[in-house]
């Protein structure tokens, strides 16, 4: 996941504490999903032991909140990696979309009703999505736009998938 | 519960020679109301929008508007209704190019014997709310795809229609300038109580809209109950 690699991230940007680090993660990249300090502090202990940050000073006091990161040149050049690195293209509704699809055909359910059941609460989602892109933050308008092009993409292959239903039924039905 | 229809389609069939394009559609929009009609291309669902907006005649079935039955009415009648109480917004514009901006926006209202500088002066008030003020005396092979459905969006409102009629008008742009046009879109139909029939096949134009219908082979789908909502 790309939690360890955002936190890297956040302390090349600015050395950083515990602290510091998961109020940043929280306010950009969490939405909504805070991060516990529990994994902050188990995340930066690993990328310590890998090389990858240093504690640069520990400020009088108790607690791990008092240890201040550095990144190291191992972990810029993984986060500089990372960044540069297209994600894997993954269709990740794909899976379950098209197993139902075909299951539907297969056992001769209404396949293009679950279709458009699937469709209904897809548009519902997106309906909800541009409410939030009201509003005036911008990276919740964002996060948004980004939720809303991947169920676009989802509707037009249910749009598609609906139109050669029949045809797929052929292929199934033995 | 839904409320009184302004403009409706009741079992509407159309073909194009041997082609069938609508096969008993039927559809209904109420007052103020905003309804996406979707479909994959070659649906039915452009056709459907000029047989309600009374521009094409169906084979069979009805049209009504404000509770009268329009599909029987001459093509001089439906044409005046058309310019009385229906706007139009396009995919590309459709403005006229020897004309200015302004003169452009002001069509509807010339073409229904208003004043000159009355119609000019209502134009302009529509170029300004439309952030298009200072382009009025532009002709329109000047402007950026944004700014030309910005002016058929003011020339679509301009006679404060009761229906307005938008098929496909963010087809030609990119998503950001689509989004701009569509919120000055639904914010003057909003403002001015206009029913909007709009034609798209963008999901992400259609959640402008309160519902949304689907047109597959000539017929009209509402969806399917959301069974995952509340």
């Amino acid at each position: 996941m790309s939690v360890p690699l955002t936190l890297l991230g956040l302390i090349e940007r600015e050395p950083s504490h515990g602290y510091d680090l998961k109020r940043d993660y929280d306010t950009f990249f969490g939405r909504g999903r805070p991060l516990p300090f529990g994994q902050v502090y188990s995340t930066l202990g690993r990328l310590a032991r890998d090389g990858k940050v240093v504690i640069s000073d520990v400020e009088a006091g108790d607690g791990p909140d008092r240890k201040r990161y550095v990144i190291t040149d191992l972990g810029a050049t993984e986060v500089d990696a990372w960044l540069t690195e297209p994600v894997e293209p993954e269709p990740h509704l794909q899976t379950v979309l098209f197993s139902k699809v075909m299951l539907s055909l297969m056992l001769q359910r209404p396949a293009r009703e679950y279709l458009d059941t699937q469709r209904a609460a897809h548009m519902r989602r997106m309906r909800e999505l541009h409410q939030i892109k009201k509003g005036d933050d911008l990276i919740e308008a964002l996060l948004a736009d980004h939720a809303l092009f991947h169920l676009e993409a989802d509707l037009r292959w249910i749009e598609l998938t609906v139109a050669r239903l029949d045809h797929l039924a052929q292929l199934v039905r033995r | 519960m839904r409320g009184q229809a302004i403009v409706e389609a009741r079992d509407v069939v159309l073909s194009f020679g041997e082609t069938p394009a609508l096969r008993g559609a039927t559809f209904a929009a109420d007052r103020g109301e905003i309804v996406a009609v979707m479909g994959p291309s070659g649906s039915g669902k452009t056709t459907l929008l000029h047989c309600l907006a009374g521009i094409l005649a169906p084979t069979a079935g009805e049209i009504h508007f404000a509770g009268g039955r329009i599909d029987n009415r001459s093509e001089h009648d439906r044409s005046s209704l058309r310019r009385e109480h229906f706007g139009f917004v396009f995919q590309f514009g459709q403005l006229v190019p020897e004309l200015t901006v302004e003169e452009n926006v002001a069509l509807p209202l010339l073409l229904g014997g208003a004043r000159r500088a009355a119609a000019l002066a209502e134009a302009r008030g529509w170029l300004e709310r439309l952030g298009l003020s200072g382009a009025h005396a532009r002709r329109s092979g000047e402007l950026s795809g944004g700014q030309a459905q910005r002016v058929a969006l003011a020339r679509g409102m301009i006679n404060r229609p009761q229906v307005l009629f938008a098929d496909e008008p963010t087809g030609s742009l990119d998503s950001l300038t689509g989004e701009h046009v569509m919120d000055l879109l639904v914010a003057a139909a909003r403002e001015h109580g206009t029913t909007v029939v709009l034609v798209t096949h963008e999901p992400r134009v259609a959640v402008y809209a309160d519902r949304e219908v689907i047109v597959r082979d000539g017929l009209v789908h509402a969806l399917a109950a959301d069974r995952s909502g509340s």
